[in-house]
């Protein structure tokens, strides 16, 4: 489990976050939704330890992230897997190098074992046979696919995703997020999503935080948010005139 | 994962600038000795000073000066927008995540690999310029094989080669740190990317000169 205590980021005199308090649990997706300027990317980088809040605490289980000695911030990141927006791959490395980087680096695997473990996320990831291509021969959407697969090729325990269906079309999107949020179950990980996609958040939102003006505004499930009456929130989920309509339509049936 | 860093960065720096350096280090002998030739002419020094010349002339200042900076040009404005692209492609992000010490891995190769290597460039910069000096007096008739070879033989001292390995080795340390620096704290967009390669250039070639003054100073 993930605990964000009284979060709070300043820029100068910008108070991007104003005391976020959070509990993102194992084997769920967790997704932090919001418009522009909410403030869900920083306090995914605070959540990630990319960035420093100005004061309150994150726990991963019952270590305090922010307070590690330098072993046991190394232990903490080894279970810690990201998918960046633009998926981050080494543009001078194949698929297969890619996904082994994190198990060069921190693995004793034998040569064949790292390769068998590689081949398997490949295949978890629907992208088997894929391993000398470079990221510039793949779509955008394997990009993603092949990020997920360097994520969980350490089998992390926490799992943080930007944007994950930026720049993809629908149809691709909901298989990311079914991708994500099924290794999610299987392995019961702790993961977090950062979002602004309706269908995300109505597929694989397990919990949803919406944060708007660096504060929660509201906080439930996928199975709550038509029924909200909080009225950010029905700002956010109708803010496009089709699911304005939508709404009106229902209603008036 | 380190150990073939560091050789891939070898072999880049390497090899990777051994023609221009060559190209460089015959050109820079073979003007310098046409220059001396030019000055001593109708004068009462011996012609085999010449050879004297370019030798000391290039083992103490052209061959690791020149070099190293060309080299900052060449060299460090590439790993500047190496290192710059991924920071701002969020490589380094990645990477931090993982628990990987991106200062280590990205920034140690490159300098590793420059103070091995851009020294044996020098070397090999030094020894083409005397050849290019003797290619541009004996073969055009200047002077005759056995005045240069006189030349380059007399009043060695080694003391200046030690100079020579000592601003190799202190030029290749500013030239890749100074552009590892600017690369990796980049901030922004592609201009900014742009900015941080030009510095790296700037304040390298800067920096070695600086460095070329204290040096002699301290050496001489």
């Amino acid at each position: 489990m993930i605990r964000a205590e009284h979060i709070t980021k300043t820029f100068e005199d910008n108070h991007v976050l104003k005391g976020i308090t959070a509990e993102f649990h194992p084997g769920k997706t967790n997704l932090i939704i919001g418009r522009s300027g909410a403030g869900k990317t920083v306090l995914l980088k605070i959540l990630v330890g990319l960035m420093t809040p100005s004061s309150g605490k994150v726990w991963y289980d019952d270590l305090d992230f922010f307070n590690l000695d330098k072993k046991q911030m190394r232990t903490v990141r080894m279970q810690v897997g990201m998918l960046f927006q633009g998926s981050a791959l080494f543009d001078s490395m194949t698929v297969e190098q890619n996904i082994r980087f994190p198990l060069d680096m921190f693995s004793n695997m034998t040569a064949k074992e790292k390769l068998n473990r590689v081949n398997d996320c490949l295949e978890r990831v629907g992208l088997g046979g894929k391993n000398k291509n470079f990221p510039s021969e793949i779509s955008g959407g394997q990009q993603k696919r092949v990020g997920i697969a360097r994520a969980i090729v350490l089998q992390p325990k926490y799992l943080f995703c930007d944007e994950p269906n930026s720049g993809l079309d629908p149809k691709t999107a909901i298989l990311i997020d079914e991708l994500i949020h099924d290794i999610t179950v299987e392995n019961n990980i702790t993961t977090v999503i950062n979002t602004h996609d309706m269908n995300s958040v109505m597929e694989i939102g397990d919990k949803i935080i919406l944060l708007h003006q660096g504060e929660i505004a509201w906080c439930g499930s996928k199975d709550s948010v038509l029924s909200s009456d909080n009225e950010t929130m029905e700002n956010f989920v109708f803010a496009s005139p089709f699911l304005q309509k939508v709404r009106e339509t229902a209603m008036a049936r | 994962m380190y150990y073939l860093e560091t050789m891939r960065q070898m072999n880049d720096i390497g090899i990777g600038s051994l023609v221009i350096v060559v190209l460089i280090s015959i050109f820079i002998g073979a003007v310098t000795a046409i220059q001396f030739a030019y000055q001593l002419d109708g004068t009462l020094v011996p012609r085999y000073y010449i050879g004297y010349i370019v030798r000391d002339s290039t083992i103490i200042e052209l061959a690791p000066t020149i070099i190293c900076l060309v080299l900052a040009g060449k060299v460090g404005s590439n790993m500047a927008a190496e290192i710059g692209g991924m920071r701002q492609k969020e490589h380094i992000d990645a990477m931090e995540i993982m628990g990987v010490n991106t200062a280590a891995y990205l920034v140690r190769p490159k300098i590793v690999g420059a103070l091995i290597v851009i020294p044996m460039l020098v070397a090999i910069g030094a020894f083409l310029s005397i050849i290019g000096g003797y290619l541009a007096t004996v073969l055009t008739g200047v002077m005759s094989d056995a005045e240069y070879v006189q030349g380059v033989r007399s009043f060695f001292l080694s003391q200046n080669v030690t100079m020579m390995f000592v601003k190799a080795f202190v030029f290749s340390f500013i030239l890749t740190s100074v552009s590892c620096y600017q690369g990796y704290y980049v901030r922004g967009g592609s201009i900014e990317l742009g900015q941080a390669s030009t510095n790296a250039v700037v304040f390298s070639d800067i920096l070695i000169l600086l460095a070329d003054y204290l040096i002699a100073i301290l050496l001489t």
